[in-house]
């Protein structure tokens, strides 16, 4: 039996198990697919926002400020690729124009003070290639790209040298609440647990269910990307955003963290909490898009597409609830903004569950934060670490070409806290096969070495 | 960059050791006063005929008739016995600065200043996530360099029913390698109205691995979950059928390895991608050249031998100190066709290899009458005996060219 089981390995699930972790409880995660990361999480923009856009006074402009300063701070511990190219909210019309001061106002009222006006020459000097029609822009320097992949990963294997224990694959299938315990029901078996986490992204509404909640509606919100090749970085190196909308934050150009480019996303209401697959429709909007905010981009290579999942929901901001009397606490209708604000969230649970009969006092042996593979364009990777090729030659191995990806990274995934899954989660945890051959080259090699690092004593 | 990381400085750097590179190489070793030093970034060297275990390579600059892997240890073998250097496991990563090349090797990062660069990198198949294709993302969507890989090199099974995008040379090569995998081909989807391959295979082919080729039609969907169950094609009339598969294999749509060469700021083809080259290969940095494949994806691998050493004579000439600066005029091409390699010409200077152009055509044109104008001047005007056909190289006889005025400016070239 365990004390706290956490339902969902997203990066809220994974901020919130490494947290618990770290006091006297043994905390299980859960999570239905192979992977962390692998629902809502893996396709997020991958932007570390400072909130100023954020509704002023909700419990997400908090945590997602709050998120911002803790998520700087561990990055630069655990060797996360974290870059603040800055933003540019470019409006294209007078209309847009216009609303640019309510924005800046709205940021002040998020804590954000540091945005400035700018107008349309301005904006050009900024981003000379941006297509014709610019009418102004507001900065916000401190947004930033990060390596969404590898956040919830460092999270989720923090939580495990800390003493938790990870099941993949395990579906929640039902829940038994009793008077000391509860038994979580999976289709690979029983779990038991004092106090359940709901941290199930797409499926937390179900989950919430099954403690006999009914406030929360969750349906996906599909976003389709285009991500294109490394030399398109020449063409935009801040993020570029779209006045806001209804459906969220509208199309973005962004540099990636790992030095392409990236378009999207789409917002399409969905039903279907598995459908990631890309549409007609979805490309010929992106690329409409696209063409009039920088159109040299559509002369790039396309290196791949993505669809993502978004958990909308039916409340106005983040549900975050602690339910005593059933030892249940949910994290629940959290957007995009969870990459951001996910330590927050965790934080913030500790502190509501600190009230209740659980002893969430940290202890003080915790192990060192993991230091994770440098996966970052502006990093100093493996392969031009003169020091790490001297100490052992298969970082000197380039496998994946156009990614850069040695040999000894591709063993180090495999022999990591929690190694892949899955080739995809090896994509996930070392780039190989990310690049603009999409494996043409290196895809059987790589995944050769996969299966040889899979048995165990093979070098 | 440390001071420590070992400098290179050979006369000639050859950067990758393929079919051009290594025989570019082999013709300049032994006539150059200095090291000729092959990088390649695989175990071995030798580039794509290496996965390739079919015959047909040789043919053209060998006179003989081989398997894609005896055809390469051929050249490498050659290219050592020429006396060039061949650094294998030697990813060039990038640049140090406008004359020194980083690359990794697994003993450590080397930086390579040469006199002379010979670009080689070649070309790779446009994936499925560069076409835009939509649908799901499953296992089991290959290119054909990835097939020949995991069949030839590594000997692992593919799937059972398989479909194939694109009806040209490489895309039989995919379908023979499916078979030898024990995987039939169900169907080729081209885009065209007849398939683009020569037409030795097209007929011949469908009977032979009972295969047929869907015309007109292009792939709208990818399904299937874990593994592809099957892609939608639609045809030029909009009627849309599923065609269920196991393997998707996406062949052509050939894509020049230029990023070094755009990184150093060399003048890029809006077209092709490929470095904008003359008849002998020099690009627009007068100590950098490019050749083969980087230049005219895609070409046969005996053709792109012969224009490595083509470009050998040309290096050998500058490094003598002959470096003709001698205007040359561009060329610019009208559809059907979509780019010419050189694009540049110096009417004085020496011809292409093979006293050809090469250009890529999106039509199929039988009989092709080639028009040459400068200004509004007709230069030449000549029926050709053989197709224009997507797909596969179509060859421009340099003689048409031979009245081009170095004074008079750009080139037309138009087919009919």
């Amino acid at each position: 039996m365990y004390d706290v089981a956490v339902i969902g390995a997203g990066v809220v699930g994974a901020a919130i198990a490494r947290d618990l972790a770290g006091t006297r409880n043994s905390v299980v995660v859960l999570d239905a697919r192979d992977d962390v990361g692998e629902g809502t999480t893996k396709a997020n923009t991958a932007i570390l926002h400072t909130g100023y856009d954020a509704k002023p006074g909700t419990l997400e402009s908090r945590l997602v400020a709050r998120g911002y300063d803790i998520l700087t701070e561990y990055c630069a511990r655990a060797n996360i690729g974290l870059d603040r190219t800055g933003a540019v909210l470019v409006a294209w019309d007078e209309e847009q124009a216009a609303s640019l001061p309510g924005l800046q106002a709205k940021a002040v009222e998020n804590g954000y003070e540091d945005t400035s006006l700018i107008s349309a020459e301005d904006v050009y000097d900024q981003l000379p290639s941006l297509g014709p029609g610019v009418t102004g822009g507001l900065v916000v320097p401190d947004e930033a790209v990060i390596d969404a992949w590898t956040v919830p990963l460092a999270l989720a294997a923090e939580a495990v040298q800390r003493g938790a224990t990870f099941l993949r694959e395990h579906r929640v299938t039902g829940v038994d609440v009793g008077a000391e315990q509860t038994v979580v029901h999976t289709d690979k078996g029983d779990v038991t647990a004092r106090w359940v986490v709901n941290a199930a992204g797409l499926g937390g509404d179900v989950v919430d269910a099954m403690f006999g909640h009914d406030r929360l509606k969750v349906h996906p919100r599909k976003g389709e990307l285009l991500v294109y090749d490394k030399l398109a970085t020449q063409l935009v190196d801040k993020i570029v955003l779209a006045a806001p909308s209804k459906l969220g934050k509208g199309v973005l150009i962004s540099p990636t963290i790992f030095g392409n480019v990236m378009l999207g996303p789409t917002a399409e209401d969905m039903e279907d909490k598995a459908d990631t697959s890309t549409s007609e429709s979805g490309f010929e909007f992106l690329l409409e898009k696209g063409s009039r905010i920088l159109p040299a981009l559509l002369d790039e290579e396309v290196t791949a597409s993505y669809a993502g999942l978004r958990a909308a929901n039916n409340q106005s901001d983040y549900l975050i609830d602690v339910d005593a009397a059933q030892r249940y606490v949910i994290a629940g209708a959290i957007r995009s903004t969870g990459l951001t604000s996910a330590p927050a969230v965790a934080e913030y649970i500790v502190g509501l569950l600190a009230e209740t009969d659980l002893d969430v006092t940290m202890r003080d042996d915790l192990p060192p934060v993991p230091v994770m593979p440098a996966l970052g364009e502006h990093q100093v990777r493996p392969h031009a670490d003169d020091e790490m090729i001297a100490a052992d030659s298969a970082y000197g191995e380039v496998v994946c070409f156009c990614e850069r990806v040695t040999r000894g990274e591709i063993r180090d995934a495999m022999r990591s806290t929690i190694p892949p899954g899955s080739l995809q989660g090896l994509r996930r945890r070392t780039r190989a096969m990310n690049g603009r051959c999409q494996a043409f080259f290196c895809g059987a090699e790589v995944k050769k070495l996969y299966e040889s690092y899979r048995e165990p004593g093979d070098d | 960059m440390t001071e420590n990381t070992r400098l290179l400085t050979p006369r000639v750097a050859v950067i990758g050791g393929g079919p051009a590179g290594l025989r570019a190489a082999t013709k300049l070793a032994p006539a150059v006063d200095g090291e000729v030093l092959v990088l390649d970034r695989e175990r071995e060297a030798g580039g794509i005929p290496r996965h390739a275990d079919h015959p047909g390579y040789g043919i053209r600059d060998r006179k003989r008739f081989m398997s894609g892997p005896a055809y390469a240890k051929a050249l490498v073998a050659d290219a050592e016995a020429a006396g060039a250097h061949i650094m294998t496991r030697a990813m060039v990563t990038g640049w140090e600065d406008d004359e020194t090349l980083v690359a990794t090797t697994p003993q450590g990062r080397v930086r390579i200043r040469p006199e002379v660069f010979c670009f080689a990198t070649g070309a790779r198949e446009r994936p499925r996530t560069a076409r835009m294709i939509p649908g799901t993302r499953p296992g089991g969507i290959l290119t054909t360099g990835q097939l020949q890989n995991l069949v030839h090199v590594n000997h692992e099974r593919v799937g059972t029913r398989a479909v194939v995008v694109g009806a040209e040379l490489v895309s039989w090569s995919a379908v023979m390698t499916l078979q030898e995998a024990g995987c039939r081909t169900v169907a080729l989807v081209s885009q065209y109205p007849k398939g683009e391959s020569y037409g030795l295979f097209t007929g011949p082919g469908q009977l032979l691995f009972r295969t047929r080729v869907e015309t007109e039609s292009k792939v709208v969907r990818v399904l299937g979950r874990s593994r592809v169950t099957g892609v939608e094609i639609e045809r030029a009339d909009g009627a849309r059928k599923v065609l269920e598969c196991d393997t998707l294999v996406f062949t052509g749509g050939w894509v020049p390895d230029n990023e070094l060469l755009r990184m150093a700021g060399v003048e890029i083809d809006g077209a092709s991608g490929s470095p904008v080259v003359d008849a002998t290969g020099r690009t627009s940095r007068e100590n950098v050249f490019a050749v083969g494949n980087l230049n005219h994806p895609v070409e046969t691998a005996d053709v792109v031998a012969l224009a490595g050493e083509h470009v050998a004579d040309r290096i050998i000439e500058h490094l003598r100190g002959d470096r003709p600066s001698i205007p040359t005029v561009g060329i610019e091409v009208d559809d059907p066709i979509l780019w010419v390699s050189p694009s540049a010409y110096d009417p004085q200077g020496p011809e292409p290899a093979r006293g050809r152009f090469v250009a890529w055509v999106d039509r199929l044109v039988p009989r092709p009458t080639v028009t040459v104008r400068q200004s509004e001047r007709v230069v030449a005007c000549k029926r050709l005996w053989w197709p224009a056909a997507p797909g596969r190289a179509f060859r421009i006889p340099s003689s048409l060219l031979q009245d081009v005025d170095a004074a008079d400016g750009d080139v037309r070239i138009s087919l009919e």
